[in-house]
């Protein structure tokens, strides 16, 4: 059986703010329809990293090359196959929700923009406030606009910076379902930067633990729980961001 | 780069126009300064004409420089505003994430700006006819130079206003008021440069609308269409404009350097 093709490919990465090093050399590779995580505490890299996987953000060196593509180079080749949603990026406040998300549709190119808004409106539960300004949403149903606004092109790969944040356990479990539906049926690979472990646990296959700038960790979640000798990634995490290594003993 | 995309372009400018459909006072809000500001110098005008031999001559010098110089005032400010929006609703980043080119971004902050323009002069100028009796296409065929040209120059204005926001931040907001009305005294919108000190002359002609109210003098008091001013006003303006552009691409490419794009906003 053939290997899956590497979609992301990162090597030596870094991002430098005169001597700080937000992002210090890292590299790793995440494998179509793979659903990897990014994890670290708070100014470990992740939103860095994403950002420059985005072409949002020029890096001081290293490569990246995402579906064969080089970028910063040639983001314009890649962008309208990928897209990200963030609770920390906004939308326009005063425009409706189906405006919103009619004026991205014309940015990516989606044909038949109606039926598209109909389905998302359907998988999202968000026809409702369709015609509500997006400035006058709650947390919970920004996020899901938000994620309406990343399925909008159908990417080929998606990137989530807490992608359930904000939301109640059952809306949350919900997208999370969304999620993995859209990934069963597109192929789609998705990377997330998360700090709900359970999520992790439930959606990832894959695990970059970064720590100031470096990937400390890697693996699927079971095999990190299991090296770390934990029983959940909730104190794989904990371990990670105070520095143990695994195997350590702590007293 | 990639190619030019006419349909991302118009999905920028759907965006403002949902918000002007959205909001009525917006779309007042427009023509309103352009309206007052024709009332204003209407009224003036009108006391001046029987002391003034040049009024006399041509009544609606006054009202062709204001309506005119709120072409440029507009054009700059429809950029600037409109790019600011962007950043205020913290929505930059998720378009530069999306296939949107910062190019396109221009393109589609102009065509936004011509169409604020045309709203808010278009409608101050059809009130002055009934007003006034003043109807600004007297000027004839020149008038689309002049226009084009004012326009023109309002872009590369509002470009440099956008650029520099980018870079400093939205501390740097108040510049897109300013700096239209600092260059003011130097267009000669009211007066010919000639009546400016002989040391601030050559800056007021290195302004493209300096040629632009010298033509509006000439059409009006002598008859006469003024081509060289024109070309020299085009000229300029493509100078300008280029600058503005650079200016322009090369803070969005300062602000991907930095991370600015992603927490931009207030």
């Amino acid at each position: 059986m053939t290997e899956p093709a590497a979609v992301i490919r990162v090597e030596n990465l870094c991002k430098h703010y005169g001597s700080v090093r937000a992002v210090d050399g890292i590299s790793f590779t995440v494998t179509q329809g793979a659903t990897c995580a990014l994890l670290g505490g708070n100014g470990a890299g992740k939103t860095t990293t994403i950002a420059m996987l985005l072409g949002l953000l020029l890096p001081t060196s290293g490569q990246i090359h995402i579906l064969g593509e080089e970028v910063p180079r040639h983001r314009q080749r890649v962008l309208p196959r990928m897209n990200f949603s963030s609770p920390y990026m906004d939308l326009p406040q005063r425009l409706t929700v189906a405006e919103n998300l009619t004026v991205y549709a014309r940015l990516y190119g989606v044909r038949r923009i109606r039926e598209r808004l109909t389905i998302l409106g359907r998988d999202l539960d968000i026809a409702d406030f369709f015609k509500r300004p997006y400035g006058n949403l709650s947390a919970g149903q920004k996020t899901r606009v938000a994620l309406a606004k990343a399925l909008l092109n159908e990417p080929e790969i998606l990137l989530l910076d807490e992608p359930t944040a904000s939301l109640d356990p059952d809306t949350a479990d919900r997208m999370r379902r969304i999620l993995t539906d859209y990934q069963s049926r597109s192929g789609a690979t998705l990377l997330l930067a998360s700090h709900n472990m359970s999520e992790v646990e439930r959606l990832c296959d894959q695990v970059i633990m970064l720590r100031a700038g470096h990937i400390v960790a890697t693996g699927a979640p079971r095999e990190l729980i299991h090296r770390y000798g934990r029983k959940d990634m909730e104190e794989v995490f904990l371990d990670i961001a105070r520095g143990i290594q695994s195997g350590e003993v702590v007293a | 780069m990639s190619a030019i995309s006419l349909r991302r372009i118009g999905a920028l400018a759907l965006r403002y126009l949902y918000l002007l459909r959205g909001s009525w006072i917006r779309t007042i809000e427009l023509a309103y300064w352009p309206t007052v500001q024709m009332i204003l110098w209407g009224f003036i005008t009108q006391y001046l004409a029987g002391h003034s031999d040049v009024l006399n001559q041509a009544a609606g010098l006054l009202l062709s420089g204001v309506l005119l110089w709120d072409v440029l005032f507009r054009s700059q400010l429809g950029l600037s505003v409109v790019f600011f929006e962007e950043l205020h609703s913290r929505n930059l980043g998720q378009l530069f994430i999306s296939p949107l080119q910062p190019l396109e971004l221009i393109m589609a902050l102009m065509l936004i700006s011509l169409v604020r323009t045309l709203i808010g002069v278009g409608i101050a100028v059809a009130l002055a006819i009934p007003f006034y009796g003043f109807n600004l296409f007297t000027l004839g065929p020149s008038l689309i130079g002049f226009f084009f040209n004012l326009i023109l120059m309002g872009w590369a204005i509002g470009l440099m206003v956008a650029a520099l926001v980018l870079r400093y931040g939205m501390g740097a907001e108040s510049i897109a008021w300013a700096a239209i009305f600092a260059l003011a005294p130097l267009c000669g919108i009211y007066y010919p440069v000639a009546t400016l000190p002989g040391w601030l002359q050559p800056l007021s002609w290195a302004l493209p609308a300096s040629h632009v109210f010298e033509g509006m003098r000439a059409v009006l008091l002598e008859h006469i269409f003024r081509l060289d001013q024109l070309l020299y006003a085009l000229l300029l303006n493509a100078g300008y404009l280029g600058l503005g552009i650079g200016l322009f691409l090369a803070a969005v490419h300062q602000a991907r350097k930095r991370g600015s794009l992603l927490q931009s906003g207030e």
